[in-house]
């Protein structure tokens, strides 16, 4: 007995422990955005008081950069791109896991490849069609991109989860002559857990990504959220304030939708993770 | 019987994921294949030399030297996700596989950093560890480190910034092997626990004994995953250090080097035909891993499992 309460409260100190370590960070940043310089640098570990309480980094960050554009921009790329790679995603899942048909295990293998390549590695030939095309500085071409490196991963979870549903329903539908979309339609809602595991799988690296806005779409008008707080610190590297703020502004909504939906989230990841 | 009338349903539920994706994915990284066997010639001509930039990029020191530099620092910074950040997960997972009280507060915390941008992680970490702010100084004197030149600044020194890197970059995404180790322990029987409990086996023993073979396909994924990732990273380097992967190039790795090669530096121009020549090393780089998970790793683990 005495053994088994030792192993817990090691477990607890180990992971409590690093819990703090993680915590740690991020609330450094969060507090010292509200303090003026004097204090960030006299005493970066307490909390704001009312003399050392400052806005200034959040005023520099209002006049100098144009987050609420950046904002937008990343979430018009993120929804869409979502949007595409869940529906595309069940339309060839369904497909795949419904008919046989000649291609249908080559399709299966092709469409998998994008699974393990990334989609980086063609980020030259992507630039020069995308310069062909007149889309480089438009979401467009980012949500494009997204589609494209989401979809791999969509199909392949999906398929899997068509292939499980019982096909009486589906018959029953055909027999009173239902149309392959409509059957479609009627067994899309039954995957939904489904799709909001590929919608949670997918939306981090789309949301979080610097490589694809800072080569095809850096533009004012264009940035996301996190290609304009990279460029953002990076200018103003030595004003502190203004610094903290900008980090504290891209990661706390992140943190707290993350707070609000982590039973969802990480139920999706996990679920999704294994197959 | 009827015939069977054409199949246009396939054409619409599978055309549009299939042309996205061929569009988007496929064709942009043949024609970057393709683009790496020629260079420009005279008056912007492009002329095809075979391999010649890859026998360039590995033997012409002016490209060869930061080539090498690069792979075996990201060898480097793959090793140290290895040895740390997987270990590390597997034993925050076998810990929360015990039921014990509070684990849904752990697993959420410890997975947080990931859903952020390296870019975010990187300059938080780059703040905290810089010498300007020197939250760090009181622990070093405590340690008796506090006249050391590296400690002082981890991200400025050649030997410290690629280990520190590294361990920023494990910091951030434990979180994910995690859970998916957790995932794989959690889908065990109770049952077999149970028995090996009733027989007296330590939880050390159940765990390699029991636990570990049966996660094995897991340890697999986790080990790939990392590999892929780890070999096509660049964002955290890139915000933390710049393009120029400094001190010194002490922390390019393939996604840095590939970075410059493509747009150029300082006063060197990019050189697209050289881009897709690193590139293509990277997928090569990446297809091996794979196949070696596919062929050496997969394969054997399920002659032991059937």
């Amino acid at each position: 007995m005495l053994r088994r309460l030792l192993s817990a409260l090691t477990a607890h100190a180990i992971l409590a422990g690093y819990s703090l370590l993680v915590l740690f960070p991020i609330l450094l940043v969060f507090l010292n955005s509200f303090k003026d310089q004097m204090a960030i640098f006299a005493e970066p570990l307490k909390p704001p008081t009312p003399e050392t309480f400052s806005l200034d980094g959040y005023r520099t960050l209002l006049e100098v950069a144009n987050f609420p554009r950046y904002f937008m921009n990343s979430l018009t790329v993120t929804v869409v791109a979502i949007f595409l790679i869940v529906f595309l995603g069940a339309m060839a899942g369904f497909a795949l896991a419904e008919y046989r048909f000649r291609l249908n295990t080559f399709l299966g293998i092709y469409l998998a490849l994008g699974i393990m390549v990334p989609i980086r590695l063609g980020t030259v030939g992507l630039l020069r069609m995308m310069a062909e095309w007149h889309l480089v500085n438009t979401l467009t071409a980012l949500i494009l991109v997204y589609t494209a490196m989401g979809l791999p991963l969509s199909v392949f979870i999906l398929s899997r989860f068509f292939a499980q549903l019982p096909p009486d329903f589906k018959d029953a539908a055909r027999v009173d002559g239902a149309s392959e979309y409509r059957v479609f339609w009627m067994v899309l809602p039954l995957v939904r857990p489904a799709l909001g595991t590929v919608a949670a799988i997918s939306m981090i690296p789309i949301w979080n990504d610097l490589w694809f806005p800072l080569i095809l779409a850096p533009s004012e008008r264009t940035k996301t959220i996190v290609l304009g707080a990279q460029i953002f610190l990076g200018q103003f590297m030595n004003d502190w304030q203004a610094v903290l703020a900008a980090l504290s502004l891209a990661m706390i909504p992140a943190v707290l939708l993350y707070l609000v939906f982590s039973k969802q989230l990480i139920r999706g990841l996990t679920a999704g993770a294994v197959k | 019987m009827k015939r069977k009338p054409f199949p246009w349903h396939l054409f619409v539920f599978l055309g549009p994921a299939v042309l996205v994706y061929t569009l988007f994915m496929i064709y942009p990284m043949v024609a970057s294949l393709a683009f790496s066997l020629f260079q420009e010639g005279e008056g912007g001509r492009q002329v095809f030399v075979g391999l010649g930039n890859y026998v360039r990029l590995l033997t012409d020191p002016l490209w060869s030297e930061p080539f090498w530099n690069a792979f075996k620092n990201n060898v480097v910074f793959f090793l140290i996700h290895m040895t740390v950040q997987n270990p590390l997960a597997l034993l925050f997972a076998a810990l929360l596989a015990t039921n014990i009280r509070g684990a849904w507060i752990y697993r959420t915390i410890i997975f947080t950093p990931a859903i952020l941008s390296a870019v975010l992680i990187g300059f938080a970490w780059k703040l905290i560890l810089s010498p300007t702010w020197g939250i760090w100084f009181p622990i070093l004197d405590r340690l008796g480190l506090g006249d050391n030149e590296v400690a002082i600044a981890l991200l400025g020194n050649e030997s410290s910034a690629l280990i520190t890197l590294s361990l920023i970059s494990v910091w951030q995404n434990v979180g994910i092997p995690m859970m998916l180790f957790l995932a794989a322990l959690i889908r065990i029987p109770k049952e077999l626990i149970e028995a090996a409990q009733v027989d007296g086996a330590s939880g050390w023993r159940i765990f390699w004994q029991i636990q570990f073979p049966l996660i094995l396909p897991t340890v697999g994924i986790v080990a790939i995953l990392t590999f892929i990732g780890n070999f096509n990273a660049f964002d955290l380097i890139y915000a933390t250090q710049g393009a120029l992967a400094g001190p010194n190039f002490s922390t390019d790795i393939m996604g840095t080097f590939f970075f410059r090669t493509f747009f150029g530096f300082q006063l060197r121009p990019g050189d697209p035909h050289m881009g897709a020549t690193v590139a293509g090393v990277m997928l090569l780089i990446i297809l091996s891993g794979v196949i070696l998970y596919l062929y050496g790793w997969q394969r054997r683990i399920e002659e032991v499992q059937y």
